[in-house]
């Protein structure tokens, strides 16, 4: 018994403690995790700037003629954004007094801070590392100098992909970190349940991680949310103008997930194919999110005649389609969504399948730079991307493409970031990226614009399709980069 | 049995409840909101197992249809969103009425299963409503405004979770004090014993889980209304789980153990991950259900009464130790004499 007591005193005085904790209302450790950074910035630009420099320009001398004109295009930015670096932090001293009187909220004279929401734990847990090499990419920035002598500090917190959390989280930033504008912000449920406060308090919801078509459609009633990667409906339209153009007489069987996100893809395809989409279109079969088996499905779609197979669906369900089509001996054209994309999970279908046959030949869309794939091994934007994960995210994973993804959203950032100015403002950064025009982000395929105006946030329009071919484990290009700007209709 | 501290302590923390949204920023005023909305529906729970000795884990479900009723009420009926709480807590009680009285031929880990598929299945029948519930696209709602100029937004949101919160309170209190309350523990200590005693079982048992999910029905119409969006995902089934582990940490069979439930399941996986970020990027990531699971093993290993028990226990002792001081008993003697269960009855 007075074991037990023990015990229980303890244990009390553990509970009340952290009751006291959390009832005092600070977040304690909500210091941004990229608050350390600003100490160093300076003293970096002189000794971590120029092997930057040097290694971009040399893989640019030792790229394969392929990839030459990327190179081309690439290298002169990181060279001069590391050479602007140092007369950048001299003038700062001079910009700094007319900074400080016209700055926004969450900037000060040498920090901007950034706040954003993403799936760190729960079901979506694996996009965490997206916040977390966008960050990364930050802190590559500020040690080069930073924008205008201002370091980016970039504090993103977890909300479980539970629109419930986002809500209070995001208020938490806006209202009393006071962030410049939230980056990011990751889920479509999750984000749409802030955008109308975003809006309502005027705070830019920059680069949303959802490929919702609405959030690039509705601009005139959300002025201040920006999307970035290709929305589903203009990828699915890619694929329509391709099957129009190539191949007019399939028959086609969609599978897709029941949410949004499928429907979006769907929506796009049928629209695309406009009146000949009841014709073309023999069979379509839905599945909930996480369901155990789509065998069932795939024998309908087979059953149904289709010579050519959809599949819009996230990686787990898309790589169980590609493996029981090929088990109940159907063996159509495969389309498969940019999502569900990436060559590991093709891999991995072909590994269930115990056939390259499988996944021969499936056909995709490509924006992004690959970082696993041999041939772009010495193209600069890969070397760049490689060069800051070994630096500033050691634990992550260089093959998987997601990093990529965010640090291509931060190059954009930091683009607008500059283009705002140095006296930087919320209305500074809305015109910036209502004007935004990059053709030289590095971790984008060349020839593909980043691009919005201010009658259109559609940001990128253009894909390639790309054939798998298992004896390279890589895909091979099939045509030009498709433009889908203007076509896209919503609802 | 009216010791100072029960007569005192629901005074003092009401009025802090009271000063707490004037000294706060707006989102922590909104948290504690969140906190308070937990408590309903962990209040819910702990009638049903803490006082009538079943299990349901699958609350979350009824969160859910409270979410989807007010926002379906306010934005396709047009109904102002007072008006939709109580139509939420009874269809909820409805359902729950049911589901139920079937539910209650199931025992221990039936019951269990049972009302695990309610949560897993409820938020996916939900989506597929696609008219009703906007399906994958979810409801938007306009945020709750405040009539009253002095109170902000957010001020004005908590306070209204807090009377609505306050009253179930007293409401419950009063119950369980009461013949109903007697009866929902006569039927958890033994059923048989209970119906020799003229107590309807299979009244009670039903009683218990209506009520539980009006509860939780309350709580969701609120939940929906503090997040101003309903959704299916902000239903997921580990809601279910933490709300349950909620009530076992706070203290199962105890009304402030729901309050201190509430606080926990709200904060808790917050603040756990927000501290262990600087030390410990991986280890952050796990931090929401790690907390919880290791709070669980340790209520349930050292303190089967949990936060509120343990508090209680203290108390306790506090007194005796003074009292007996007085008349010259010692320590050892304390430890075996004043020795109270951690179940409040």
């Amino acid at each position: 018994m007075a074991r037990s007591t023990r015990w229980r005193t303890v244990l009390l005085g553990l509970i009340s403690l952290t009751l006291a904790a959390c009832s005092s209302g600070t977040p304690v450790g909500g210091a941004p995790a990229a608050g350390a950074t600003a100490a160093g910035g300076a003293a970096a630009v002189a000794t971590s700037a120029a092997p930057a420099a040097n290694s971009a320009a040399a893989a640019a001398a030792t790229a394969a003629p392929t990839v030459a004109s990327a190179a081309a295009t690439v290298a002169p930015t990181v060279a001069s954004a590391a050479a602007a670096a140092a007369p950048t932090v001299a003038a700062a001293a001079n910009t700094a007094v007319a900074a400080l009187t016209n700055s926004d909220v969450g900037v000060t004279k040498d920090t901007i801070l950034l706040g954003g929401t993403i799936a760190l734990s729960g079901p979506a847990a694996a996009y965490g590392t997206i916040a977390r090499a966008a960050d990364a990419y930050l802190h590559y920035v500020n040690d080069n100098g930073g924008i205008y002598g201002r370091q980016i500090s970039y504090k993103y917190l977890d909300d479980a992909y539970n629109p419930a959390q986002t809500v209070p989280l995001t208020k938490q930033q806006v209202e009393q970190d006071q962030v410049f504008l939230m980056y990011g912000g990751l889920g479509t449920q999750s984000q749409t349940s802030v955008r109308d406060y975003l809006n309502s308090k005027k705070v830019p919801q920059v680069f949303v991680a959802t490929g919702a078509t609405t959030f690039a459609a509705e601009f005139e009633k959300y002025p201040y949310t920006f999307g970035w990667q290709p929305v589903y409906q203009g990828e699915s339209l890619i694929y329509a103008q391709y099957i129009l153009k190539n191949a007019p007489n399939a028959k086609i069987g969609v599978i897709y997930q029941n949410d949004d996100y499928g429907q979006d893809y769907l929506d796009g395809l049928t629209k695309g194919l406009g009146n000949k989409a009841a014709e073309m279109i023999v069979d379509k079969e839905s599945n909930d999110v996480g369901a155990p088996d789509l065998s069932s499905q795939i024998l309908k779609l087979k059953n149904s005649g289709a010579d050519t197979f959809f599949v819009f669906e996230t990686p787990s369900p898309a790589i169980k389609a590609i493996v029981a089509a090929f088990q109940a001996g159907w063996q159509p054209a495969i389309y498969l969504n940019a999502v569900s994309g990436p060559v590991p999970y093709l891999q991995a279908a072909q590994k269930a399948a115990g056939d390259p046959a499988a996944v021969n030949g499936i056909t995709s869309v490509l924006y992004l730079k690959d970082s696993i794939d041999p041939a772009q091994a010495n193209d600069p934007g890969i070397q760049l991307f490689k060069q800051v994960m070994a630096k500033y995210y050691p634990e992550g994973k260089v093959d998987d493409n997601f990093n990529v993804y965010g640090m291509g959203t931060a190059y954009s950032l930091v683009d607008v970031l500059k283009k705002a100015g140095p006296n930087l403002t919320r209305a500074g950064v809305l015109d910036a990226l209502n004007n935004l025009n990059e053709t030289d982000n590095p971790f984008v395929y060349p020839g593909i614009p980043v691009k919005n105006s201010p009658t259109d946030h559609y940001t990128i329009t253009q894909e390639y399709l790309a054939k798998y071919d298992p004896t390279l484990n890589n895909y091979k290009s099939i045509s030009q980069p498709i433009d889908v700007r203007g076509l896209i209709k919503f609802p | 049995m009216r010791s100072p501290l029960t007569r005192w302590l629901p005074v003092a923390a009401l009025l802090i409840a009271l000063a707490l949204p004037f000294a706060l920023s707006g989102f922590q005023t909104l948290e504690l909101a969140y906190a308070l909305i937990f408590a309903i529906a962990i209040l819910g729970l702990n009638i049903l197992t803490g006082f009538s000795g079943q299990i349901s884990l699958g609350h979350g479900a009824f969160l859910a249809i409270g979410a989807f009723t007010t926002a379906i009420g306010v934005q396709r009926l047009h109904l102002p969103y007072l008006a939709t709480i109580p139509i939420a807590a009874l269809l909820c009680g409805l359902l729950g009425w049911v589901i139920g009285a079937g539910a209650g031929r199931l025992e221990g880990i039936y019951l269990g299963l049972a009302t695990f598929a309610l949560g897993v299945a409820t938020p996916d029948l939900l989506k597929k409503q696609t008219s009703l519930t906007g399906g994958v696209k979810g409801i938007s709602l306009p945020p709750v405004t405040s009539p009253i100029a002095a109170l902000s937004d957010d001020q004005y949101f908590y306070l209204l979770c807090l009377a609505i919160g306050g009253g179930l309170f007293v409401l419950a209190a009063n119950m369980l004090g009461d013949r109903t309350g007697r009866a929902w523990r006569a039927v958890r200590d033994g059923e048989l014993a209970a119906a020799a005693f003229g107590v309807n079982v299979g009244y009670y048992k039903t009683l218990a889980f209506a009520l539980s999910a009006a509860l939780a029905g309350v709580a969701g119409s609120l939940y929906g209304l503090a997040t101003a969006f309903v959704s299916t995902d902000a239903f997921p089934f580990q809601l279910s789980i933490a709300l349950l582990v909620g009530a076992v940490v706070g203290g199962i069979g105890s009304i402030g153990g729901a309050l201190v439930g509430g606080l926990l399941t709200e904060f808790l996986p917050i603040y756990a991950q927000q501290m262990l970020l600087p030390i410990n990027k991986q280890l952050a990531n796990a931090a929401p259900g790690a907390v919880q699971g290791v709070l669980l093993l340790v209520v349930l290993g050292l303190a089967r009464g949990g936060v509120a028990g343990l508090v209680g226990d203290a108390y306790y002792r506090l007194i005796r130790a003074n009292r007996t001081t007085t008349e010259g008993v010692t320590d050892g003697e304390i430890n075996t004499l004043a020795y109270r269960p951690s179940r409040p009855d």
